[in-house]
């Protein structure tokens, strides 16, 4: 009975994203594709002193990418040091030095890990005009580099890709603040708090007293699901009942998770000219989407595992109004976006149940991934695909036209190489130097054993991927954590975009090759299906011995 | 390449662009949110508090303890999840506790919080729902299952000298269908069941 339940939500969240991917994904296409300034954009281009209708070649638009976003993270560094002279701070004192670090990092990358708990770290002005401020602009920095990939398949013999600045501003002002704030008053509606009024003191039924918080809270939600942020305002980020007061609004947050990234396959389709290209694309996303969350909800319904099984259900860390399959869905769509927000505990999660947010991470979150980098996440794995098949039947291996040849490859192939070097390098080193392991026993780990063992991998995976969730035991606020974390987020972020970009431009200048009898077609179930090989034979080869050494030894045992 | 005086000039643009974006998506979204949220939905965006009398005692969204200054469990209330939010319930420290399914620790805190349930409800371990001896991933769920609620009907109705009947139907009056019929799960939210409790 209460699975069916739980299979008509997971149907009212298929209906919802159907409904939205035409109106939502032409919408974005036409953001990106038009010719025309809104008054306030030319306003705004005077301001910052941009010629809108200039464009830019791939070197041009990655150096205002990285420009942009070097200035947000000493933005943001900046604001946390300066906390303790800021209005509205709750009296709280400057953020420390290296965590300062990871969190500017954390939040111009998209990641939003939090190696602190906000309710006693951060103030409101912190979090509106700093982290908030990020999670709108670097949510709409993603989207512009999948976009400028986009017109690299869609355009022949340019130099150019696309205006950073237009790309930018648009995102914000078309797509994510109109967005944010029908979000944030239907968040309201539900309960979710927004005021400056700090802490309410009351006197409990009992006698006794609670500090029950304030603060503007439906804001910084609703664009921290929409950009696939993640970035809590409580420690507990969406389990908290002032973040997801209830259960339709649980299901509201999760269509707010996975809107933009499941329709920027049809804003693909439409500015390359052939829609059925993102039906594919599209196809790919939901099967593994679909597949994982079977499994996270099987493993958590079964609640394998002594404490589970002692309690009668894997209710540990789970809210009674979400139950277990309100708690599974979120939690699959934050780790197959790169939300990150967690609405359940995932340390305490069964333990292979705690394997799946881990393995949707390691999938390169490509399915539907976070807003630009999904798309852009798994155009390059298309591109890998469409080698493997050139390779199998001895042909040049063609995308969308655009011959892929060593060049091509050998950008998507460093793209792959990316995330996990960032993972298993920050893991081994995490328990192969002697000092950091000392340290990291000593401070860090939350759980003994092999789940500690699983915290260090979770953290080094959310981080290099840009995700943002933890298993949040590990206490990650230490010199090693906050400088390591920082550079795999950094890294992670930042490698891929430049390789996309680079990928972008050489895609532009070639011309477009007429398809022939044996051109591998890509809008059909047979490259839906060679897709989903790659992606899951890359992950399957790169992680497999690690997950070995601790979900699935913890979970076979 | 560029000479680098226009790479500076990248640096520039990105700095104006960050002023005008904190000042718009930073100062003037957050507070028109606000103004709307203050003027057309006062309740939620001040957090649902709840007033017995003229006293606020809490948020109906906020869990909290019903128990001794020791921390001991008081029969007469109905007892929300065991929380790991600071000493239990501590609006202000939102915290799960993060332990592993083999933790000992937590195997041992489960089994520990089923022997006092057994002892103050009268039942077998085996009949206590999940939701009794886990904490919630906030520590501040405010409520629990209906079996949880259930099970505790005799111990408050004994420990209030009422009949079991008087209080289950509170509980069955309390109980929360789930949202718009099939979304989440039922729930009992405790703080407005034992206020209903304190007028009977």
């Amino acid at each position: 009975m209460d699975t069916w339940f739980g299979i008509l939500q997971v149907v009212t969240l298929v209906v919802v994203l159907v409904a939205l991917y035409r109106p939502l994904g032409d919408y974005m296409a036409r953001i990106y594709s038009s010719t025309r300034d809104l008054a306030v954009e030319r306003g705004f281009y005077r301001l910052i002193g941009v010629d809108p209708r200039s464009e830019q070649g791939w070197q041009s638009y990655l150096r205002s990418v990285l420009a942009f976003s070097a200035i947000g993270v000493l933005f943001v560094y900046a604001i946390q040091r300066g906390q303790a002279i800021l209005p509205y701070s709750l009296g709280l004192p400057a953020v420390p030095e290296g965590l300062s670090f990871n969190t500017a990092i954390s939040f111009v990358t998209n990641t939003n890990w939090q190696s602190y708990s906000p309710d006693v770290t951060m103030g409101y002005t912190v979090q509106i005009a700093g982290l908030a401020v990020q999670n709108f602009v670097s949510a709409a920095v993603g989207i512009a580099v999948a976009i400028a990939l986009v017109r690299g398949f869609a355009r022949r013999r340019t130099g150019t890709i696309g205006n950073f600045w237009v790309d930018l501003t648009r995102g914000v002002i078309r797509l994510l603040l109109p967005l944010s704030v029908l979000a944030a008053v239907v968040l309201i509606a539900g309960g979710v708090i927004q005021n400056f009024t700090g802490f309410t003191d009351v006197s409990t039924l009992t006698g006794g007293t609670q500090s029950i918080p304030g603060g503007p809270v439906a804001s910084q939600e609703a664009i921290k699901l929409l950009g696939t942020n993640g970035g809590g305002f409580y420690n507990v980020n969406s389990a908290h009942p002032f973040e997801n007061p209830t259960a339709w609004t649980n299901l509201f947050e999760i269509i707010l998770m996975l809107a933009i990234p499941f329709s920027l396959p049809r804003t693909f389709g439409s500015i390359i000219g052939d829609r059925r290209q993102g039906y594919a694309i599209l196809a790919t996303m939901a099967t593994i989407f679909v597949v994982s969350l079977t499994a996270l909800t099987l493993f958590e319904l079964n609640g394998a595992g002594s404490a589970p099984a002692l309690a009668g259900g894997a209710m540990e860390g789970k809210e009674t109004r979400f139950g277990i399959i309100g708690s599974t869905l979120f939690g699959t769509a934050s780790t197959l976006t790169s939300t990150g927000a967690v609405n359940s505990m995932h340390d305490s999660y069964t333990a292979l149940g705690g394997m799946m947010p881990m393995l949707n991470m390691m999938l390169g979150e490509v399915a539907p991934g976070g807003t630009g980098s999904g798309l852009y996440g798994m155009l390059i794995l298309a591109v890998i695909a469409v080698f493997v098949a050139g390779l199998l039947v001895g042909r040049t291996p063609e995308y969308l036209g655009k011959k892929i040849g060593p060049r091509e490859i050998k950008l998507a192939s460093l793209y792959i190489l990316v995330t996990p070097t960032l993972v298993l390098l920050g893991t081994a080193l995490s328990f192969a130097v002697p000092a950091i392991k000392a340290d990291v026993v000593a401070t860090s780990l939350g759980n003994p054993g092999l789940h500690g063992f699983s915290e260090v991998l979770y953290a080094f995976t959310s981080a290099a991927n840009n995700n943002g969730s933890a298993f949040a035991g590990l206490t990650a606020n230490t010199p090693w954590f906050n400088t390591a974390l920082g550079v795999a987020m950094l890294l992670g972020r930042f490698l891929p975009i430049v390789f996309v970009l680079a990928l972008a431009g050489s895609l532009a200048a070639q011309d477009k090759v007429p398809a022939t009898a044996g051109t591998l077609p890509t809008n059909r179930p047979q490259f839906v299906g060679l897709l989903l090989g790659v992606t899951v034979i890359i992950t399957a080869l790169t992680y497999f011995p690690v997950l070995a050494l601790g979900p699935l030894a913890e979970g076979l045992n | 390449m560029s000479s680098p005086r226009g790479s500076l000039r990248f640096y520039w643009v990105a700095l104006r662009a960050m002023l005008v974006f904190t000042a718009v998506l930073g100062v003037a979204y957050p507070l028109a949110i606000t103004v709307v949220g203050q003027l057309a939905l006062p309740t939620q965006s001040n957090g649902s508090l709840v007033a017995v009398g003229d006293n606020t005692i809490g948020s109906a969204l906020i869990g909290q303890s019903f128990t001794d200054a020791t921390g001991a469990a008081l029969p007469e209330w109905f007892q929300s999840r065991p929380s790991s939010a600071g000493a239990g319930y501590d609006a202000s420290a939102s915290s799960g506790s993060n332990l592993g399914p083999e933790n000992p620790a937590l195997i041992s805190a489960i089994g520990d919080r089923q022997r006092a349930i057994e002892r103050s409800d009268g039942v077998s371990a085996a009949q206590i729902p999940a939701d009794a001896v886990t904490a919630s991933g906030s520590g501040l769920d405010p409520q629990i299952s209906p079996a949880n609620a259930l099970m505790q009907v005799h111990r408050v109705a004994t420990a209030r000298g009422l009949t079991d009947a008087s209080v289950r139907a509170l509980v069955d009056a309390s109980t929360q269908e789930r949202d718009l019929g099939y979304l989440g799960e039922p729930t009992v939210n405790v703080l407005a069941l034992n206020i209903a409790l304190s007028r009977l």
